[in-house]
């Protein structure tokens, strides 16, 4: 028989088919594998040296004003901390803007102990020294008091609210050499990229999952990634530039995932391969 | 001195279960940074654990093992309260020692 293009472009969707069948079988397994090792990782998460580095930055009296982080407000009063991580991104009536926790621990450090702003921003990315790497703990830290508890993000305000929506459109927004979107991994059930489970975000995608799950130990390289490195890290995969630390494009998804995501336990700090 | 490590010890029967994490680069010595110098070895090499003043562990590492250091390990004639010591050595002659009470 000639091979013609469309017997061709056939016999690759039967395979591929096939395919699929098979992986899917061995997959699991596969899937089980991953979740004994990381059952194993738990046991002596790195992430518990960043949240002790993070609880003694908080206390510290640091910057030019020569003050500890005790006094900042996350948004449940000032040097309330647990319970804090969970209400994140919010409205603050202090800055008129929805902040998540980075950016809002970046503001502490500014009006508490009197960083240059500008200084910070730019050393957040750049989560393996400085600046960068303080703001890592502190996060550690911060996220790891409201661990067991369950994402609440407040919706009350018309910020808050428009937010969520701009999140939304971001996150179906196709763009970028590839043509993706966020939803493009993220919008369906059951998704995986090779042996990676991809978790559906426009809804609850369970405990632990998500928002739930970062700030994260990455075995692999060896870093604690915060949701903002995430994000930014997201938009590398997808060949998008890569966005601005702290950007509104980044707390606008995490509100819109973090809204989606209500009533979903926190797990955090996590361990991930 | 350097970052602390986080130990945890739970009594279980007549046995002691100690979990040590170790914070510590573990540079093998080998590796290259990006312009291409040799990043100097600098890694744990001698670690022990004592209790009521007895060694219970001695362990030499090298550069074979991993950034932040995991350490599990057993021992027997402990009881509720007592307090087990580590300490570590890096081959730059620093050392960090931590004490955690068994629950």
């Amino acid at each position: 028989m000639n091979k013609t293009p469309m017997y061709r472009s056939l016999l690759a969707a039967a395979a591929l088919v096939v395919g699929a069948g098979a992986v899917h079988a061995q997959g699991n397994a596969a899937l089980d594998g991953i979740a004994k090792y990381r059952e194993m990782l738990q046991d002596g998460n790195p992430a518990d040296l960043f949240e002790m580095k993070g609880e003694e930055l908080w206390k510290q009296k640091r910057g030019p004003k020569n003050a500890s982080l005790e006094q900042c407000d996350l948004g449940k009063g000032p040097g309330v901390v647990q319970g804090a991580f969970v209400e994140l991104p919010r409205f603050f009536k202090d800055t008129g803007k929805v902040m998540d926790l980075e950016t809002r621990l970046i503001h502490c450090m500014v009006t508490l102990q009197g960083f240059a702003e500008a200084d910070l921003y730019k050393a957040a990315p750049s989560i393996g020294r400085g600046e960068g790497a303080n703001l890592v703990a502190l996060t550690t830290y911060v996220t790891a008091t409201s661990k067991g508890l369950r994402f609440n993000l407040p919706q009350t305000t018309a910020q808050e609210k428009t937010m969520y929506e701009v999140g939304k459109r971001l996150f179906f927004q196709r763009g970028g050499p590839h043509d993706f979107a966020c939803s493009s991994c993220h919008g369906v059930d059951g998704g995986r990229i090779r042996l990676q489970e991809l978790p559906n975000l426009t809804k609850n995608p369970g405990d632990g999952v998500g928002v739930a799950a970062w700030p994260a130990y990455r075995v692999s390289n060896a870093q604690m990634w915060t949701m903002q490195k995430r994000l930014n890290d997201c938009y590398r995969q997808q060949r998008f530039p890569e966005p601005k630390f702290g950007s509104d494009a980044t707390i606008a998804l995490a509100v819109y995932m973090g809204v989606n995501a209500k009533g979903a336990e926190s797990i955090v700090p996590a361990i991930k391969r | 001195m350097a970052d602390p490590m986080r130990i945890r010890a739970a009594l279980a029967g007549d046995e002691t279960t100690v979990r040590v994490l170790m914070s510590h680069p573990m540079e093998t010595g080998t590796r290259k940074d990006a312009a291409g110098a040799t990043i100097p070895a600098h890694f744990i090499k001698d670690v022990e654990a004592t209790h009521n003043g007895k060694s219970v562990l001695k362990a030499m590492f090298s550069g074979s093992v991993s950034q932040n250091p995991f350490l599990s390990f057993k021992f027997k004639g402990a009881a509720k309260g007592d307090k087990v010591t580590v300490k570590w050595t890096d081959n730059k002659g620093a050392s960090r020692t931590d004490e955690a009470t068994i629950a």
